[in-house]
């Protein structure tokens, strides 16, 4: 970060990043690098909405500054449904219909994939556990878990 | 035999929303030349004396009353809640200004030097207060938005010959939406029109409500709905609120304006559901028999009337419950306070009265040493019973099977006497109906809906109609409908999303109405199309709202009749355990039942049944939402608690059929009524585990503590 420049990889593709190191981080995924499947619902690190995973690991985007991504790995909802684990997610919460607003679930999905990361065959209570950071007000739940259990079971392998 | 529309197809928005590809209105909009950000006012009560305004640099805005080009009131029910606070504030939290420019910086700056000299009242926080009218008369002679009297059967003389009688208060606190996409707009103008995005649930409410402040007609004011991250009736008036001051500044301004609450003023100064006070007075013969209720229903609607009268309407309608008594009298009224205004949220009413009536019938077996079960059975209603505004139940009440196959899910008769001696478990259940539809003559009278059909040259059918996908299914069970009447597969059938330039007005998304009403005209229009089809070629067919002519005509002067088409029902259990030492309780068991027709699709039905029942719990102990000093005090999501994924086991539910001939292949409406029963269910199994009755929700473990301490 020498020459004042942040850089980190998105999905894979390196990022060069030359404003204030102050800013949210969530600001600048949807601002300036398009990237609007990170929601914001709080603000404040309670919701979950703008989960993404920062080094492998699940984290609220709202609560980081830039200045502290430097050389770091990202991976939001646009990286993750590229690939063949976050298609498995996507294509399982759509059938066990767990989806309704909306606006809650990519952040799920990610926080589905940090669950799986660590254990691809998760008991209920290890998803109960690993998905109660991210609020949902619409589904009450049961058919989120539903959905990481189908994931874990028709994506065997993947994880 | 379940109904082969029940069958359950993936939802056509499931996969662009999982993957984020979906845009709500901040994503369609992420950069926007201008921001706008209200400036409310500080105090609860009072006059505005004097303003000092800050020097705006060049492209920086502050908009106000002054700038309204028409009247400055907004339509809702009645015309009461102004868009810019001008002489009179109400609430913490009434818009005052809208400060507009560019950088969100320099607007918190410019947010901050704004000087209000206000002539300050006490404000009016209780009923009491309200009654009372404490410094003066805020609406009409008394402080009353609504007032509604009804009854059935005689109430003087059963109270006479009564050889006892019970009485008790029930009271319901504030609820927060906490929907997760928070309000949200975008509004521009373009040569002569008025455009404006919104996350709302009612486009055409928010095309009436500008008119006043706009001066202008409503065919220049153009609404677009954007996918809306949940609404639960926070969306239904609210966003009229919001889209004043923004319609007053683009039509000064002329520019792009974006208006987004952050989560903190939204949960401070945006809309709640009402609180209510229940008073139930029940006279019993010696035998321990129902003679009469006569029921006291007040609700705290806060600064402005908004949409309080409907709600009212439907408290009212519903206290009575699923019971049939032969003599009930109702006085209802809404009371103006110094509070945010109390509006739409699901359930509408019913939740309330639900509690306070499902407690009293618990209070009544309590007091009598009957089984609250056994003790309600005598009473539930059955096809042809008359209800409290002299109505009548028309479809077959499937509530005895209904209860059989709840007792049998949860075991309930065993668990209910084994609680009796094991200490701080309990066991309990409620019965509840939700009417489907508009009260009254609403659907006929003020609604009048009308959907379009049209179909392209590649045989490809649209469905027109101003009902909002907000998360319940609609844009998919509409297609079902369509395509099952059709005849044709789901994927040929799409729905358009609403913006009042090209949809018909088909009424606002609430009341459970959607399915029910609406997609009963959907399934006309397409019974229609199928008998005229003409493969290859364009074709559009018009269906308007036919009332159904099987009710008791309804009168608005006497409010008697049909207050709605038909009922949904359900019946809940839940099962708790109370800490005996930090009194919080913890959910063990959830189960429901209900009977709503025919379930349209059974998967996206039983996901409003699960997600009702939570937040519904939420509500009955979670969400503590206290009003203190012009504010609510859990104004963030660290403090206000909604239910998470760890707070509560599985739901289990089961669907009884049941059609309806006036709701799309027979349905009724769902959306709602799965919130209506939690809450008194939960309220009964604490009342076990702790032995006493439980008069309130949310219940608190420092309300248990007293009342386990006082040994009531
Ligand atoms: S927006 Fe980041 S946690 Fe809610
Ligand atoms: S689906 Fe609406 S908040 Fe989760």
């Amino acid at each position: 970060m020498k020459d004042g420049k942040i850089r980190f990889t998105l999905n894979g593709r390196d990022v060069v990043y030359e404003d204030s190191p102050l800013r949210r981080l969530l600001d600048v995924l949807r601002e300036d690098l398009g990237e609007t499947g990170v929601k914001e619902g709080c603000g404040e690190g309670e919701c979950g909405a703008c989960s993404i995973l920062l080094n492998g690991k699940l984290v609220n985007s709202c609560m980081i500054a830039m200045g502290t991504i430097h050389e770091k790995e990202l991976m939001t909802i646009e990286g993750l449904r590229e690939t063949e684990q976050g298609k498995c997610i996507i294509d399982a919460f759509a059938d066990a219909g767990a989806v309704q607003c909306g606006f809650c679930i990519p952040g799920m999905v990610m926080a589905a994939q940090s669950v799986l990361q660590d254990a691809p065959r998760p008991s209920e209570e290890e998803i109960r556990k690993g998905i109660s950071g991210n609020l949902c007000r619409c589904t009450g739940y049961d058919q989120i878990v539903q959905a990481v259990q189908m994931a874990s079971e028709k994506g065997a392998g993947l994880w | 035999m379940p109904h082969s529309i029940s069958t359950s197809v993936r939802r056509k928005d499931a996969v662009a929303k999982a993957a984020g590809t979906m845009e709500y209105l901040a994503d369609q909009f992420p950069v926007s030349p201008l921001h706008g950000k209200c400036y409310y006012s500080s105090i609860s009560r009072g006059t505005i004396e004097s303003v000092s305004l800050p020097e705006l640099p060049e492209g920086y805005y502050i908009v106000g009353a002054d700038d309204i080009q028409g009247v400055n009131r907004l339509h809702m029910i009645i015309e009461d809640w102004p868009v810019f606070a001008d002489k009179e504030v109400r609430y913490l939290g009434q818009i005052i200004f809208l400060v507009v420019g560019p950088e969100k910086d320099v607007i918190l700056d410019l947010h901050k030097q704004i000087q209000i000299t206000y002539r300050e009242l006490t404000p009016c926080i209780t009923l009491e207060e309200s009654t009372a009218l404490l410094e003066g008369v805020q609406h009409g002679e008394d402080n009353v938005f609504t007032r509604y009297d009804i009854h059935h059967g005689q109430v003087e003389y059963p109270f006479e010959k009564a050889h006892r009688i019970l009485e008790k208060e029930y009271y319901t606190g504030h609820q927060e939406h906490v929907y997760m996409e928070p309000q949200s707009l975008f509004a521009h103008w373009e040569e002569d029109t008025f455009i404006l995005h919104a996350s709302a649930q009612c486009p055409f409410y928010i095309r009436k409500s500008l008119v006043n402040a706009l001066g202008m007609d409503k065919e220049k004011i153009r609404i677009i709905q954007t996918p809306t991250g949940g609404a639960f009736g926070g969306k239904e008036h609210f966003p009229d609120v919001l889209a004043g001051p923004l319609a007053v500044a683009v039509c000064k301004i002329k520019k792009p304006i974006k208006l987004v609450l952050d989560r903190k003023e939204d949960m401070a100064y945006s809309i709640k559901r009402h609180p209510s006070a229940i008073h139930i007075r029940t006279a019993l013969d010696k035998d321990g028999r129902i003679l009469a209720h006569d029921i006291d229903l007040r609700l705290d609607g806060g600064a402005f009337a908004s949409c309080s009268a409907v709600v009212l309407a439907r408290a009212v309608f519903t206290v009575g419950n699923v019971y049939n008594i032969n003599n009930i009298r109702i006085c209802g009224r809404v009371f103006c306070t110094n509070k945010p205004p109390s509006d739409a949220f699901r359930g509408f009413g019913a939740p309330q009265a639900i509690f306070a009536m499902e407690s009293h019938m618990n209070f009544l077996a309590y007091a009598l040493g009957i089984d609250p079960l056994a003790f309600r059975q005598p009473y539930l209603m059955k096809q042809g019973d008359p209800t409290s505004t002299d109505g009548k139940i028309h479809e077959e009440v499937m509530l005895p099977e209904m209860t059989r196959r709840i007792l049998e899910m949860s075991g309930y008769e065993k668990k209910y006497q084994d609680y009796k001696t094991r200490p701080n478990w309990g066991i309990g259940l409620s019965y509840f109906f939700h009417g489907s539809g508009f009260t009254g003559n609403g659907e006929r009278d003020l609604i009048k809906a009308r959907i379009y059909l049209k179909k392209n040259r590649k045989d490809q059918v649209f469905i027109y109609g101003s009902n909002v996908e907000m998360g319940q299914g609609i844009s998919t069970t509409f297609c079902k409908v369509a395509s099952k009447a059709l005849d044709i597969p789901i994927d040929q059938v799409h729905f358009v999303e609403p913006d009042t330039e090209i949809v018909p007005d088909s009424g606002p998304t609430v009341a459970s109405r959607s399915i029910s009403v609406v997609g009963f005209l959907v399934q006309k229009a397409a019974k229609r199309l199928k008998a005229e089809w003409k493969s290859g070629e364009d074709q559009s067919i018009i269906q308007d709202y036919e009332a159904p002519t099987h009710m008791v005509p309804w009168d608005q002067e006497t409010l008697t009749g049909d207050a709605y088409p038909a009922y949904s029902w359900g019946v809940n259990v839940i099962e708790v355990e109370v800490d005996p030492l930090s009194y919080e309780v913890n959910t063990k068991g959830i189960w429901g039942v209900y009977e709503m027709g025919v379930p349209i699709d059974r998967q996206i039905v039983e996901g409003q049944i699960i997600g009702g029942m939570i937040q519904a719990l939420g509500y009955s102990y979670l969400e503590k939402l206290e009003f203190s000093q012009g504010r609510f005090r859990q104004a963030t999501m660290s403090d206000y608690m909604i239910p998470t994924s760890m707070d509560f086991p599985t739901t289990q539910c089961d669907i009884v059929d049941n059609p309806f001939e006036y709701g799309a292949f027979g349905a009724k409406g769902a959306g709602e009524m799965v919130f209506d029963g939690a809450a008194p269910a939960f309220g009964a199994a604490v009342s076990q585990a702790v032995d006493t009755i439980i008069d309130e929700v949310p219940v608190l473990p420092e309300t248990l503590m007293e009342l386990t301490d006082e040994g009531r």
